[in-house]
């Protein structure tokens, strides 16, 4: 499934819970694909007694990558051509990230057709965790 | 991150989609991946962030007979000076603060790439709690067997004052 420029227009929204109680394990699962290791995201002890932090949290590139989730979702596999993000705040274990996109331009580029996006993916508490855009190229 | 390989594999694509809690089977399933414009297994878009699992010399991978910051029967396996203070450790060479992906093409098995490092900018920003923030950023070129560029990175780390000073 891929977006038309057709049906789509400045203003419409994709929202999707993009994960629900993060677990611990899922940042230990991405440590392990991803290869950092850094043990803020794993190490509980280390996290508390070393680096000062509550607890471990989630690797930005996490929250990225769950955000990655809904924006392939919305605009199909393979139709990304930019993504980009900050992170303005981090993401706990037991958190739930709802993550949308909102469309800010249509475009016309070399013959193809793309689409802008805002990126915006928040906590339970409707906290910004993650602030960015997407582009993608659609059907006419 | 500099690496002179890294072999994009299914196995690890089918991995790094379950950690990022995507179940699409376009990361997974060859036979369904067949069906769909793209044709083939893809890599979902934050994948190439994997090419640490390449880098010989990554600071946050534990590596045999090297001491590693993290806890083992202490809290962390760097010494800390007598003087106490809130070093040792550190935090893992500071936080990622951007991540920006440009997509000339999306990766699938097969793929044998190459990452090289371009320089990128610094600069210090005032923290909103005090204390000075110091920003880097690191512009990575990922081409393909062919020599063709395929993604471009872009990431921002940045470092508290605090945390350097100790």
């Amino acid at each position: 499934m891929s977006l038309s420029q057709k049906n789509l227009k400045v203003g419409d929204t994709h929202s999707e819970l993009v994960i629900d109680d993060l677990s611990r394990t899922q940042l230990v699962m991405y440590a392990g694909t991803s290869g950092d290791y850094n043990p803020l995201h794993s190490d509980d002890l280390y996290a508390t007694k070393v680096a000062g932090y509550p607890g471990v949290f989630a690797h930005g590139m996490l929250s990225m990558g769950m955000t990655a989730k809904m924006l392939t979702n919305y605009v199909g596999d393979g139709r990304l051509t930019k993504y980009g993000v900050r992170f303005v705040r981090q993401v706990w274990p037991g958190d739930s990230l709802t993550a949308t996109a909102t469309v800010t331009a249509l475009r016309e580029e070399g013959g193809q057709h793309f689409v802008d996006l805002d990126v915006a993916t928040v906590n339970q508490s409707g906290e910004p965790v993650i602030t960015g855009y997407a582009a993608a190229r659609i059907d006419p | 991150m500099a690496v002179e390989r890294f072999p994009v594999e299914a196995t690890h694509i089918m991995m790094f989609a379950r950690s990022v809690a995507d179940p699409n089977p376009i990361y997974s399933d060859a036979e369904y991946a067949a069906t769909t414009e793209v044709g083939r297994i893809i890599a979902p878009p934050t994948f190439a962030q994997a090419s640490a699992q390449f880098d010989p010399d990554y600071v946050l991978r534990p590596k045999s007979g090297e001491v590693w910051f993290g806890s083992g029967k202490e809290p962390t396996g760097i010494k800390r000076d007598a003087s106490g203070g809130s070093g040792g450790g550190g935090n893992g060479g500071g936080l990622h603060a951007e991540q920006h992906f440009e997509y000339h093409r999306h990766l699938t098995p097969g793929d044998v790439l190459t990452a090289t490092n371009l320089p990128g900018k610094a600069w210090e920003k005032e923290g909103k709690r005090g204390g000075k923030l110091m920003f880097s950023e690191f512009i990575t070129e990922y081409r393909d067997q062919n020599g063709e560029l395929v993604i471009t990175a872009r990431g921002v780390g940045v470092r508290t004052g605090q945390v350097v000073e100790s």
